[in-house]
């Protein structure tokens, strides 16, 4: 007896403000305008994916002290346009990224109800944990919360909103009009939480939605968001492209569930993952080259470089070789990127070692870190690959972001998307009424407290 | 003085009466449904009502009312309005969309992004009501400030309660933020120059170093511009403090007359506030609310109000003038303003959807055919259908010394 194929699960990411979405292309478009996001979710419906996938803003990039200016930059309010996004849409999920350090609990709670109720059960919600006093600058909740401090603040937001989201019974409303009562006694059944991030006694106002609650997405890569991801996340996010080092994720963060009693397929691990596509493989190859020339113009190549040094090295050849001073850790060069202040030294050693073996360039050597997408190759090739991932278990699928905006994602839905269906290995429709949760073949989350009806509270003035 | 005006309604939960939801005509159990909210919001936009506020609040109860004795008879549960306008944006076509806003807990800066893509979403049609300080429900579910508007004070004056007067500040530098944000960036900062390989102009989008006694927010919006430069900002005032607050910031103000001369009064206060702390722009827009119940009789109307009134134990209350009638004496009532000069009538409806049906169906096809509502000429967005200017961001005014020095050389 055959194993049953593994199904492969695609996100959509929306393109953005980084030097991966190349505006430069003459068919390039709005980062902004509603239409963009309306192309964008359409083709995530044609090709079924299981979500369209947003990142978040919180502050403006800033490069040598100046908004930087060679990137896509601005992008809207990540729940507004999902909303919004739902009222196009039947099927696909919509799935944002909302921090926990510059949001409350309650507030992004009933946000992220809405969504669902409004979608009719599409909602999911990229937890991240942000950031820096940069971002913070922004916010009235203002300061910053050191590593650790924030994944205690994400644990304990996401504890409080499931309570919260799980505080209304499932079902509809009463709203018994002959009887005259709405709601019966004790509900929403009261919320009071006490702890070092947050101390409430919370009465939820939007009544339980499709799903219960929105999928939890989970992106951090540290040994505190691998925990947290085990803890709570449905699907993870994950910068863990090759194979081998996909596979080793995958076991590792799958290895953790059972101390909280999950399964392994109540867990998705879905990768960032970029492609070229060509009629031959050879023709793929020089796509990907063309493309990487446009994200990294040798303008880009150097902002890198002082990103990761840290320092103006705007005297460098960018067709030369990489820098020969010492980084300056202490600097603000670089605001507001992810990830790009950490582990400087590992990773100029990195980009010297490329360099060095390879007699590159420092653009040459920045299009080798930062421009050389996951998949290359024909249709048929990138399907195969694919599929190769999810059934030998070194992902579930993939969260596909293409260079371009609106349509970067267009040749993938039409081209990669009917192949992997050939393979057995993706699905031919959307379900009918299915939730985000269902597209993901998720089991119904487990409520942490499951819905009682607390003792009658002090007779109600109803029947006066 | 005008003799046309603008229509625009308030939508809210199930309707204005309390009792609302208990109508054979109520849609109880849909309350958060988006078909619901779309069936409200196109039946308004397709009657040509000039913009629809959608009223929110951070609790389960109404802002006064006690959590410890909930009255079970009410209706609760909501969703949230800013994105109940967002989803509504691409589903209808010239309607303006306003949500509330509470400005005690959100973060200005999300809310300053959020409105901005409903105006992208809607292509110009976007707008916010603020609503200043936090009820004791709000504070407990947010658990971070103690202090906030419990009560009116016994005087009925809000300069007597000094919370509810800080709450109105900090209403106030809510406002100020949001516009600030909204003009970070100047129209043409998005410059796409592929021969410099600057996809935008860094000295035309602007940390707005914004510090204040509530809070700070330093940098430049996320959002570039939107359609509209600036969103409309409205607010509910009923006193000095408020119309103070409006005067100062907002665009629209929604007012509550009972009589001709509650409005003299009403426009005296503001036109003196308007003095002392309106900077340049366009006048203060000022719509008056009324509260309605519409039947095609009078007798019909009376007994659904009474059969309302007695499901709820009490008569009906409103801080705007309630008018339970006909159509045509809806329409009087919107006349009888226009001719006292307000530029608008905002429409409380008693039931949802039954009297927004009734105002689309029958209040709107009679004010239309005295020639009392403008008539909308096609033009796009929320502001320029209100006759109010595109502001030009503030920034933009600045000097820029890269240009300066241009302009030095080509003289």
């Amino acid at each position: 007896m055959s194993r049953p194929v593994r199904q492969v699960h695609l996100a959509a990411h929306f393109p953005g403000v980084n030097s991966t979405t190349v505006w430069t292309d003459p068919t390039a478009g709005s980062q902004i305008d509603f239409s963009s996001f309306e192309h964008f979710a359409r083709t995530a419906e044609r090709g079924l994916f299981d979500y369209v996938f947003l990142a978040e803003g919180l502050r403006l990039r800033e490069h040598k002290g100046r908004i930087h200016e060679l990137d896509v930059l601005g992008r809207p309010n990540t729940l507004s346009i999902l909303a919004a996004v739902a009222a196009i849409t039947e099927h696909v999920g919509l799935v944002g990224t909302l921090n926990t350090t510059f949001n409350e609990p309650y507030e992004l709670a009933r946000q992220l109800a809405t969504l669902d109720h409004l979608s009719g059960g599409r909602a999911g919600w990229n937890a991240v944990t942000s950031s820096d006093a940069f971002h913070g600058a922004n916010f009235r909740r203002g300061g910053y919360l050191d590593h650790a401090d924030r994944y205690e603040r994400a644990r304990e937001f996401a504890a409080l909103a499931k309570e919260l989201w799980d505080s209304w019974p499932d079902g509809d409303v009463r709203a018994d009009a002959a009887a005259g009562v709405f709601l019966d006694d004790g509900v929403p059944a009261r919320v009071r939480h006490s702890g070092p991030q947050f101390d409430v006694d919370a009465l939820f106002d939007v009544p339980r939605s499709p799903q219960g609650r929105p999928v939890i997405v989970q992106a951090g890569d540290s040994a505190d968001g691998r925990t947290f991801g085990a803890e709570h996340a449905e699907v993870i996010f994950s910068l863990h492209t090759g194979f081998d080092d996909a596979r080793a994720f995958y076991d590792d963060v799958k290895g953790r569930l059972a101390r909280y009693g999950r399964e392994e397929d109540s867990l998705k691990i879905l990768p960032a993952a970029t492609f070229a596509i060509g009629d031959t493989d050879q023709d793929a190859r020089d796509r990907a080259r063309e493309v990487a020339l446009q994200q990294v113009r040798p303008e880009v190549a150097l902002t890198y470089v002082e990103q990761v040094w840290g320092r103006d090295l705007s005297g460098y050849d960018p067709e030369g070789p990489l820098p020969d001073v010492e980084p300056d850790t202490g600097s603000e060069t670089a605001r507001g990127w992810a990830n790009r202040h950490a582990a400087v030294r590992a990773r100029i050693a990195k980009l010297r070692e490329l360099s060095e073996t390879e007699g590159l360039s420092i653009r040459e050597t920045v299009i080798r870190l930062t421009a050389t997408p996951t998949f290359v190759g024909t249709p048929s090739r990138i399907a195969a690959e694919i599929d190769r991932y999810v059934q030998e278990r070194a992902t579930d699928g993939f969260t596909v972001v293409g260079h371009l905006t609106p349509h970067g994602l267009d040749e993938f839905a039409e081209r990669v998307v009917p192949l992997l269906q050939e393979r057995g290995s993706y699905r031919r429709s959307y379900e009918e009424g299915a939730t985000l949760r269902d597209l993901l073949g998720l089991p119904a989350p487990r409520a942490t407290v499951p819905f009682r009806r607390p003792p009658l509270p002090t007779p109600t003035l109803a029947t006066r | 003085m005008t003799d046309q005006v603008h229509l625009a309604i308030a939508l809210e939960r199930a309707g204005w009466h309390p009792a609302a939801w208990r109508e054979a005509s109520a849609r109880a159990r849909d309350l958060t449904s988006p078909a619901y909210w779309r069936d409200l919001l196109r039946t308004a936009d397709d009657a040509g009502i000039a913009l629809a506020t959608i009223e929110d609040a951070l609790s389960l109860t109404d802002r006064f009312e006690p959590v410890d004795a909930l009255r079970r008879d009410r209706v609760r549960g909501r969703l949230d309005a800013v994105l109940i306008a967002s989803y509504a944006a691409p589903l209808t076509r010239r309607i303006g969309l306003v949500p509330t806003v509470t400005t005690a807990h959100p973060e200005p800066f999300h809310v300053a992004t959020g409105i901005q893509t409903l105006d992208f979403a809607s292509r110009g049609r976007a707008g916010v009501r603020l609503v200043a300080g936090a009820s004791a429900a709000e504070r407990a579910n947010f658990g971070r400030r103690t202090s906030g508007v419990d009560a009116i004070p016994a005087s009925g004056r809000v300069e007597d309660a000094p919370e509810i007067v800080a709450a109105f500040r900090e209403a106030g530098e809510f406002a100020d933020v949001l516009s600030r944000l909204w003009d970070s960036w100047q129209d043409d900062a998005i410059i796409r120059d592929a021969d410099t390989g600057r996809f935008v102009d860094a000295d035309r989008v602007h940390n707005i170093e914004f510090q204040g006694e509530f809070f700070s927010v330093t940098g430049a919006s996320i959002v570039p511009r939107s359609p509209q430069g600036r969103p409309l900002l409205t607010v509910l005032a009923h006193q000095t403090v408020p119309y103070r607050l409006a005067a100062e910031h907002a665009d629209l103000v929604y007012v509550t007359p009972h009589d001709d001369p509650g409005l003299a009064g009403i426009r005296s206060e503001l036109d003196a506030a308007a003095d002392e702390l309106r900077t340049g722009g366009e006048p203060l827009r000022v719509y008056a609310d009324l509260l309605v119940l519409v039947e095609d009789t009078g007798a019909a109307a009376r007994s659904a109000a009474t059969r309302l009134d007695e499901w709820d134990g009490s008569p009906l209350a409103s801080d705007a003038r309630i008018i339970v009638g006909t159509p045509g004496d809806v329409a009087d009532a919107v006349r009888e303003l226009v001719d006292a000069g307000v530029d608008g009538v905002r429409l409380r409806p008693a039931r949802q959807p039954a009297d927004v049906v009734a105002i689309a169906e029958k209040v709107v096809p009679l004010l239309r055919s005295t020639r009392t509502l403008r008539e909308d000429d096609g033009r796009g967005t929320l502001r320029a259908r209100l006759d109010l200017a595109r502001p030009e961001s503030r920034y933009a005014r600045e000097p820029e010394p890269r240009h300066a020095r241009v302009e030095e050389f080509a003289l």
